[in-house]
């Protein structure tokens, strides 16, 4: 710490790092109080968070897309064009650009009751576009790939040019897997007879894979949570004079 | 309401919008020469390495078409599914304990499939909480979504008769952020209490923070996503789940409506397709380990992208 402390700069004598470690820590124990219920200290960090997100999200957007795909290319270019047409280098604006303005700026038209109707367009042109360019990706990625997968030999060769038993009776658990599961997502006939049969083993293979799922997300997640005990235990404790040794700053 | 001219502009802005997309998509699609080679790339409007995606999408686009036409002669069965099953129950359940119904969209983009399908969900919902003036709050974290939101649910309670009893101020935009959003819709849950709430739409990491939260309220739950690593918390913190393409039948189970009726019998047809597709494969996969290995080769190619 005290090398850190050196290199930082101070508020108060008070090192910006300490700060921060506290405001983290302070904001984390706020945060977890909702475990016990919801109370005042809860809702000042929960209001916080939603306010420095919304902002910075903000933020964001006008240094990420704004400003690099329409300020620079067609505002300030057009600004230059028209208040300083001395400066002979000056870009020339990307006109293009004022068609996405145009139906960008469509979207401010719930503001004047008379048009907010034009509202819709953007929004139209937006899901028509995104459905257009999701489509062949789906196809590829969401239909031809998986077929592609499942097409396996059940008596495939192995290495050694035997039958491979044990990769065969796998790619019948994954044929039988897909094909049962298919039949559950069938919707135009009654789940009675073999289709209910079959429909049902799809069900038992989908809870299977959720059982899996479910158990490898939950531990990523105690990580997380063990993540941030560390950082309580052996990066704010210490602030206070209490050392625990192991990871960490101190 | 909308009128039949505007509901034509719109179907004429999302179609040219639809193709333009499907056209990028191809064009992106093709890689460009590395810039070493010095060779310029040549712009093509058709890739022939995409083939199979075109014939793909021909198909299932005429088995659609024909089950349009066919659902115009007949009555289409669709199976129950429990989790629609239970969409009245909460609604009457909100009514009448005279609590609010919470309704969460999810994380995605307005562009996302489980998105357009849980805004059509909210439209009948909205249908039925207007027919009860029950309320109906919708916290969302996209703006774009929002507005969409806003104009489906306005939509539906003019249509219930009831434009009076719509509240803009219910439907509102949070905070892009996962966790913000997520901390603030806990908050809203315990709060407000509502006797139902509803996850539709692509959920990421919150979704178990969101269900448990949810849970804890004694709120009765009706979730359904296509997220398939998010369905097992779903399955184990709400009280009905609706998995992955029971999510895109909700709508047209909900509405009865003879086209999204017949939309999903095409998508049926298109799984019998699939079905058959891969048993063929499989089939040959096995029997050409023994005679034929290059046929099963020449088949499976037609399948790699």
């Amino acid at each position: 710490m005290p090398a850190a402390a050196a290199t930082s700069s101070t508020i108060f004598g008070l090192s910006t790092e300490i700060i921060g470690i506290w405001v983290a820590a302070l904001l984390t124990l706020a945060i977890y109080s909702f475990l016990y219920a919801d109370n005042p200290v809860y809702k000042v960090a929960e209001h916080i968070f939603v306010g420095i997100s919304a902002a910075y999200g903000a933020v964001i957007l006008y240094y990420q897309a704004l400003l690099p795909k329409l300020v620079k290319p067609l505002i300030i270019p057009l600004i230059d064009r028209v208040w300083h047409p001395e400066l002979a280098d000056a870009t020339s604006p990307r006109y293009t650009l004022l068609v996405p303005m145009f139906l960008g700026l469509l979207i401010f038209s719930r503001f004047v009751p008379k048009y907010d109707w034009l509202s819709r367009w953007p929004i139209a042109f937006v899901m028509g576009l995104y459905a257009g360019l999701s489509i062949p990706r789906s196809v590829q990625e969401i239909i031809l790939k998986q077929m592609h997968g499942t097409m396996l030999p059940l008596l495939p060769r192995g290495a050694n040019g035997g039958y491979d038993f044990l990769t065969g009776f796998s790619n019948l658990l994954l044929v039988m897997g897909v094909i049962c599961t298919l039949a559950y997502f069938y919707f135009s006939a009654r789940h009675e007879g073999l289709l209910g049969r079959v429909s049902r083993v799809g069900v038992w293979f989908l809870m299977v894979a959720f059982g899996a799922g479910f158990g490898n997300t939950v531990m990523a997640r105690i990580s997380l949570l063990i993540g941030r005990v560390q950082f309580l235990l052996y990066d704010w404790l210490p602030t206070i004079g209490i050392h625990l040794g192991g990871p960490g700053m101190g | 309401m909308i009128g039949q001219k505007a509901k034509r502009m719109l179907f004429l802005i999302s179609v040219t919008a639809l193709l333009m997309g499907l056209i990028v998509s191809n064009a992106v699609a093709q890689q460009p020469p590395p810039p070493e080679s010095g060779a310029e790339a040549e712009v093509k409007w058709f890739d022939p390495e995409h083939t199979n995606v075109l014939v793909v999408v021909v198909l299932y686009s005429a088995i659609v078409i024909f089950c349009i036409y066919y659902a115009r002669r007949r009555e289409m069965y669709i199976r129950p599914i429990a989790g629609l099953e239970a969409v009245n129950d909460a609604i009457g359940r909100a009514t009448e304990m005279g609590r609010p119904i919470l309704y969460v969209s999810g994380l995605s983009g307005i562009s996302d499939i489980a998105t357009i399908t849980s805004m059509l969900i909210l439209g009948h919902l909205a249908k039925r909480t207007a027919a009860y003036e029950t309320p109906l709050i919708v916290p969302c974290n996209d703006p774009l979504v929002m507005t969409a939101e806003r104009e489906i649910v306005h939509q539906a309670y003019t249509e219930a008769g009831k434009p009076d009893a719509y509240e803009p101020d219910n439907i509102y935009f949070i905070t892009d952020s996962q966790f913000g959003y997520t901390a603030a819709v806990d908050g809203i849950m315990v709060r407000e209490k509502p006797a139902a709430i509803f996850f539709m739409g692509y959920f990421y990491a919150e979704a178990l923070i969101l269900a448990e939260t949810g849970n804890m309220t004694g709120a009765i739950q009706i979730a359904g996503t296509d997220a398939d690593t998010q369905l097992p918390f779903f399955i184990t913190a709400c009280d009905y789940t609706l998995m992955g393409e029971e999510l895109y039948a909700a709508s047209a189970y909900l509405s009865r409506n003879p086209l999204l009726l017949a939309q999903l019998k095409g998508q049926d047809m298109g799984k019998v397709l699939l079905g058959a597709a891969i048993i063929i494969g499989v089939t040959l996969a096995t029997v050409c380990t023994f005679v034929a290995p290059d046929i099963i080769e020449m088949f499976l190619s037609w399948f790699k992208v």
